[in-house]
């Protein structure tokens, strides 16, 4: 039953990606180049409501379906990790015009090519654990 | 009825994916997708050469159940809540994107040159995708979330490491965008 609530959830992410147009290769060129307010609407309407309910559910006390304390996966402090990271995805990202999600809600809404991006994207996590010792943190 | 067939406004689609968050956060769970790409190397045995895919991979299990979800999901809106794929574009993005050959087909959510079956064995093609890939599977375990974990989850908890990473994602795709683009394609 709880299960069902992960796959039930996931289709509607995949329904909300699809009609919003977030999956398309062009949102996100057109975002990069700062001549469409809709990525940015999108994102940072999310992230708005998403302070608010997480402000929300802190103060409450809300707790989970299990009735345990909500947990924040917090990160560990560091800059260099999230900023170059960050720039390799954000360089992959532009040039395939689709992060994980999107990749497989491309997969999904019939765009049957992009298995090649997300077999890469599998090589590069793969990679990542290889060279995971040798990087700085 | 058309307002659902219609593409969704951000200021719709963006409250309902604040909803998503607030879902996993009660179902008791991190919403952060890129994971999956851990958990699917773990699963194909990843874990006899690094330790970082020697776990339990089977107590992240229902994050695959959500990825299978995001495809059916996508699949359900694109055969029964759309009318086409078209996306009007800012005529300035559009003229771009002819001077690279990358405005393909109107009713197309990628552009043809990438994606379309006769295309993407071509050496340069093929490079730019799983290259591309490469950089996103990478850069995401690297930076330890993607659009999902940081950007929504993360930003949302109002987390620095978070914050920095998303700067990181601009840094690499306005890059990629206005400097790399141009000289690939």
């Amino acid at each position: 039953m709880k299960n069902l609530s992960f796959l039930f959830t996931g289709t509607l992410f995949g329904i909300i990606l699809t009609k919003s147009q977030a999956i398309s290769w062009y949102r996100i060129y057109e975002m990069f180049r700062f001549e469409s307010f809709h990525m940015y609407g999108i994102i940072g309407s999310t992230v708005v409501l998403g302070i608010l309910t997480t402000l929300f559910f802190k103060k409450t006390g809300q707790k989970d379906i299990n009735n345990e304390p909500i947990t924040f996966n917090e990160k560990n402090k560091s800059i260099i990790r999230y900023l170059a990271g960050g720039i390799f995805f954000g360089l992959g990202w532009a040039l395939v015009g689709a992060c994980p999600g999107p990749l497989f809600a491309l997969l999904g809404a019939g765009y049957y090519t992009i298995i090649i991006v997300i077999i890469g994207t599998t090589i590069g996590t793969f990679m990542y654990g290889l060279l995971r010792d040798k990087l700085p943190h | 009825m058309e307002a659902i067939l219609n593409p969704w406004p951000w200021y719709v689609s963006g409250p309902l994916l604040a909803g998503i968050l607030a879902t996993m956060l009660y179902l008791g769970k991190t919403f952060g997708f890129s994971s999956n790409f851990r958990t699917i190397c773990a699963m194909g045995g990843a874990g006899k050469f690094s330790s970082f895919f020697d776990y339990d991979w089977k107590q992240d299990s229902w994050n695959l159940l959500f990825l299978v979800g995001t495809v059916i999901g996508a699949l359900i809106a694109s055969q029964f809540l759309m009318n086409d794929h078209s996306v009007i574009l800012n005529p300035n993005t559009e003229a771009a994107l002819k001077s690279f050959g990358l405005l393909g087909n109107a009713d197309s959510y990628v552009p043809g040159l990438l994606f379309d079956s006769e295309n993407i064995f071509k050496p340069k093609i093929l490079a730019v995708l799983i290259g591309g890939g490469i950089l996103i599977g990478f850069g995401t375990r690297y930076a330890g979330g993607c659009t999902s974990g940081h950007a929504i989850s993360g930003l949302s908890n109002l987390q620095w490491p978070s914050l920095i990473a998303v700067i990181g994602f601009f840094i690499g795709g306005l890059v990629m965008t206005h400097f790399l683009m141009p000289m690939i394609f």
